[in-house]
């Protein structure tokens, strides 16, 4: 006879000392853990409601300007470093961290309209409506840290006056030339107090300019006549533009897939473009109210963030039709200026209401340093809900978002005018001879043409 | 040439130990993976099919790790109990095995024995570390089976008739003359569940579901309940119909309960729907006793008629009848089945991997010992016997799970970390509807239901089969001319023709739709769309 039972001491399977830590033991049988998916489920839905508990993106307001603020620049080399020009004139940078000012510059005669930064950080260049370009020095970031004086006796590097007044300006990826927009898109040196180039197609007021991240001398420019253009700096003339039904506000590029760029336009949406083929949106971002003003894309190029005329922020993915994420206050007024900060984690706007508003990227994500344990829970968490995101009750928590009554009512609104264009083309098209009338995709349809 | 040749012999023999551990790997493996992958070649989302190809090979890999920490990481092996030479297994005495094993294990073998206060019954918590014991007159204990300390004992002073732990060690519910009583582990008595109905039977057996933190009670009238025993609701309640029974058991794999009837059925419950899911008549005479495997797809039922059997749950039939009384049935961890009468235990054990039962070991008790119930220890090759002169223990080689998962049943538990688990089996709590037959359901597509149409062919072959049966009719021998060969041949194409009828008539019903529908279609096609909705008050010409 061979016999053996299970028989386990206790000093093998407890600790010896009250010191060590308790040891763990695994064993992974499905049949020791019963009904584990149901448990995976809840857990899922656990997960659902507690990124709603801590859903608390807003972080803080940053007040100092004396009017709505107009325009603001990051300082790509300086995470901390924001720029932020106002209706007044006035252009301040702020130490984000410690949400204060650190620099007022004595900006400008009207408006400030466009801000931008030279790709080594030193140089700010502003533009504004009293038709001056202005370069400033950027104080050291190191110098930023400790002193807690704020330096309002800063004087522009250079001042170059021009024929008419700006809307925009944006600097070269790479490069020392700058790009303004106005009654015609100029190209500027550092050095030299007139354009060294201009471009003109048409007759209308250029709204706003970037650079191509990869590209150093492409850029593409919104127009008051409904147009995107696209220029190239190595040809004396435009290369390609699109007319649309209504005007972008603004344009932004996908900087990890520098083809393509995302429009804000006038009609609430926002539109995904291949530059290599406009005559057809790669995607329409729907989902503000009104007409959306400033558009910025995160560095990881996988989601953008927008600020609207409605009072509202959100953030889309890169690819995605609908909002992943709207952020609103109550005291926070129509948004001029959205921008993402250059690690992809928080997300600054400027509105109305003289403020910046700086909000966290992931409304529920936790800040600071994470204990391993922590990181772990959280992908843990992120994982069940990503598992079971199509069941309708995690579904339903996870969509759901509150909104201001009159954005609430304003969408609704919206949803039944839509309803009823549908319906109605519908039936117009059930009532035509067949063939006739044929429905274009959303992606076309509020483009005019392409012209090259 | 040759070189490749090398390696392909190189890679086709193993040596002998290790393609034997490669194959235990895969059977393994095949138990991590828990069902088969999901069929992508019907897809025809190509990115889709990308991503899920990506998930079933992440499955893979978790699957191949959990094998390999089964195969090489696990701390103790499992008992066993062979015989050698003439040897029969089920011969071997429990004075045997004391003398084989160590010490400590053979401290596991013993008789308490409690005369006055009548048949006891047991329960133990899902480590196996506590046991609840209750004597019919009133004595409920609380023992340490680690340390075999008694940690409390009370006397109730009326009837008990289950006793059950909780989702922990602290709190127990007993089946007292009237109602459930919930206890903690110092004999306090914290809630009496006088059930706010109208109509209240004295409770005879509690259940309690771990994860849904339910206890389900069958009375005397045949109203099984389900409480809440964290905020105390009652979920479900209702009343079965089919008179008075104890015999009632959860199914561990997926939370729905079991109650064998007097009427020989077995009905399966969950607290959500007032009908049972399952009615089967399981045996002649009125069940006695129910057990489920640990894994959910086998059920053995005893009979009052002599019979044991064993079903499959998948299917609903029954794998294996053996002969036999029982009183009372349990499985083990590793799929033992104690059969407890009269005051002898046998234990069977499936061996052929077949689900073929055959006997295993045996135990008698004194005589006169009138079993009441039998429990397999979780995680020890230890069964708990209650009978009417106390409990005793005996050992069941090769019963229990060898190695626990601290995180699910931990029998070294320390208070911090009872503590801490009882707050996450909190958080896990499971909500009731989450009881179904199929708990691997959950968060699955519902298939699309088809009408099932039978093919020509198979419609063809119905109808021959039907011919062919009344072909094979028996002519009655008959008299006063009524036996004609003329007669028979008539009356066989008659026949004949009866049984092809209602084949031919649904054939005839299929065309007419067909051409209905053909027509509809091709009236509709020649309007215009707007003008659709007019077709059917067209007069038809």
């Amino acid at each position: 006879m061979k016999v053996k039972v299970i028989s386990r001491s206790t000093d093998e399977f407890t600790r010896e000392r009250s010191q060590d830590l308790q040891r763990v033991y695994h064993n992974y049988d499905p049949n020791l853990r019963p009904q584990e998916k149901a448990v995976e489920y809840v857990r899922a839905l656990t997960a659902a409601k507690l990124e709603k508990i801590f859903a608390r993106p807003f972080i803080g307001a940053l007040d100092g300007h004396r009017d709505g603020i107009s325009c603001m620049a990051k300082n790509p080399n300086y995470l901390k470093g924001f720029f932020s020009g106002s209706m007044d004139g006035d252009i301040r940078l702020w130490d984000i961290a410690n949400r204060r000012t650190v620099c007022q510059y004595s900006g400008h005669q009207g408006a400030v309209r466009g801000l931008t930064v030279s790709t080594d950080g030193r140089i700010l260049v502003s533009c504004g409506t009293d038709c001056t370009v202005k370069l400033w020095n950027v104080p050291v970031a190191t110098l930023t840290d400790s002193d807690d004086s704020t330096d309002n006796s800063s004087e522009p590097l250079a001042v170059y006056v021009w024929k008419n007044s700006f809307w925009a300006v944006d600097h070269q990826w790479e490069g020392d030339l700058f790009a303004t927009a106005g009654a015609q898109v100029d190209i500027w040196n550092h050095n030299r107090s007139q354009p060294i180039n201009s471009f003109q197609w048409g007759t209308d007021t250029v709204i706003s300019v970037r650079f191509n991240p990869a590209e150093p001398n492409v850029l593409a420019t919104t127009a008051s006549d409904r147009s995107i253009t696209l220029y190239d700096l190595r040809m004396s003339s435009p290369a390609r533009k699109v007319i649309m039904r209504t005007k972008s506000n603004s344009i932004s590029w996908n900087p990890m897939e520098p083809m393509n760029f995302t429009a804000a336009n006038e009609d609430c949406n926002c539109y995904s473009y291949d530059s290599r083929k406009l005559d057809e949106a790669k995607c329409v971002h729907m989902g503000h109210e009104s007409a959306v003003m400033d558009i910025d894309y995160s560095p990881t190029g996988r989601e953008f963030v927008t600020g609207s005329y409605d009072r509202t922020i959100r953030i889309f993915q890169y690819n995605g039709g609908r909002s992943r994420e709207i952020y609103h206050t109550k005291r926070m007024q129509r948004v001029f200026c959205v921008k993402f900060s250059c690690d992809a984690s928080y997300v600054i706007s400027g509105s109305d209401d003289t403020n910046l508003r700086l909000w966290k990227a992931k409304a529920s994500e936790q800040l600071g340093v994470l204990h391993p344990r922590e990181q772990r829970k959280h992908a843990y968490h992120e994982a069940v809900k990503n598992r079971y995101k199509h069941l309708p009750e995690i579904k339903r928590i996870v969509r759901h978002r509150h909104l201001p009554k009159p954005i609430y009512k304003a969408a609704s609104l919206r949803r039944t005018m839509m309803e009823a264009e549908r319906r109605k083309a519908e039936r117009r098209k059930a009532h035509s001879a067949p063939g006739s009338i044929v429905t274009e995709p959303v992606r076309k349809r509020r483009i005019i043409k392409e012209v090259e | 040439m040759g070189a490749k040749e090398e390696n392909g012999d190189g890679g086709g023999i193993w040596p002998p130990i290790e393609q034997e551990i490669s194959n235990e790997l895969d059977t393994n493996v095949k138990k991590y993976l828990r069902g088969e992958g999901a069929n992508l070649e019907i897809l025809k989302d190509k990115k889709l099919k990308g991503q899920l190809a990506l998930r079933e090979e992440l499955y893979g890999k978790s699957a191949k790790a959990a094998a390999k920490v089964e195969k090489w990481l696990m701390p103790s092996e499992g008992g066993y109990l062979e015989a050698e030479g003439v040897e029969k297994t089920w011969r071997i005495k429990q004075e045997a095995i004391a003398r084989e094993v160590d010490i400590l294990s053979s401290r596991n073998q013993y008789d308490i024995v409690l005369p006055e206060l009548g048949p006891y019954t047991l329960d133990f918590t899902s480590s196996g570390r506590y046991m609840a014991a209750a004597g019919r007159k009133g004595h409920i204990a609380v023992v340490d089976m680690k340390n075999m300390n008694l940690i409390k004992e009370i006397q109730v002073r009326e009837t008990v008739r289950d006793v059950v732990f909780l989702h922990n060690e602290l709190f127990f519910a007993a089946a007292q003359k009237k109602y459930p009583y919930i206890y903690n582990r110092d004999g306090t008595e914290l809630h009496c569940l006088k059930a706010s109905l109208l109509e209240h039977g004295a409770v005879l057996k509690l259940q309690f579901l771990r994860n849904h933190f339910l206890l389900a009670s069958i009375n005397k009238f045949g109203q099984l309940r389900y409480q809440d025993v964290t905020m105390g609701e009652i979920v479900g309640n209702f009343r079965t119909g089919l008179g008075r029974t104890d015999v009632m058991r959860v199914n561990p794999f997926n939370g729905v309960v079991s109650l064998g009837h007097s009427g020989g059925t077995v009905t399966m419950w969950t607290p959500t729907t007032a009908a049972p899911l399952i009615k089967m008549l399981c045996h002649q005479g009125p069940v006695s006793a129910l057990a489920f495997h640990p894994n959910g797809h086998l059920m053995a039922t005893s009979g009052k008629e002599c019979k044991i059997k064993i079903w499959d749950l998948r299917k609903y039939e029954v794998l294996q009848t053996l002969p036999g009384h029982a009183k009372t049935l349990d499985f083990s961890q590793k799929g033992l089945l104690a059969v407890g009468t009269g005051s002898f235990v046998q234990i069977l054990g499936d061996f052929s991997g077949s689900h073929n039962y055959s006997r295993y070991m045996g135990h008698s008790m004194v005589k006169g010992y009138q079993i009441g119930k039998v429990s397999f220890r979780p995680y020890e090759d230890v069964l708990g016997i209650g009978h009417s002169m106390g409990w005793s223990s005996i050992l069941v080689p090769g019963s229990g799970e060898p190695n626990f998962d601290s995180w699910v049943a931990n029998p070294f538990e320390t208070s911090k970390q009872r503590r801490e688990k009882e707050v996450r089996s909190l958080l896990d709590k499971l909500p009731p509807e989450t009881i179904m037959l199929n708990p691997s359901k959950i968060g699955t597509v519902r298939e699309a239901k088809k009408k099932e149409k039978p093919t020509k062919q198979e419609r063809e072959a119905e109808m021959e089969a039907a011919v062919e049966a009344v072909k094979g009719f028996v002519w009655k021998n008959k008299t006063k001319g009524r036996n004609k060969p003329s007669k028979k041949a008539k009356k066989k194409q008659e026949l004949v023709a009866k049984a092809k009828r209602p084949f031919l008539d649904q054939q005839l019903k299929g065309e007419q739709s067909l051409s209905k529908k053909k027509q509809k279609l091709s009236e509709e096609l020649e309007l215009p769309a707007s003008l659709q909705r007019f077709a059917r008050k067209k007069p038809t010409a």
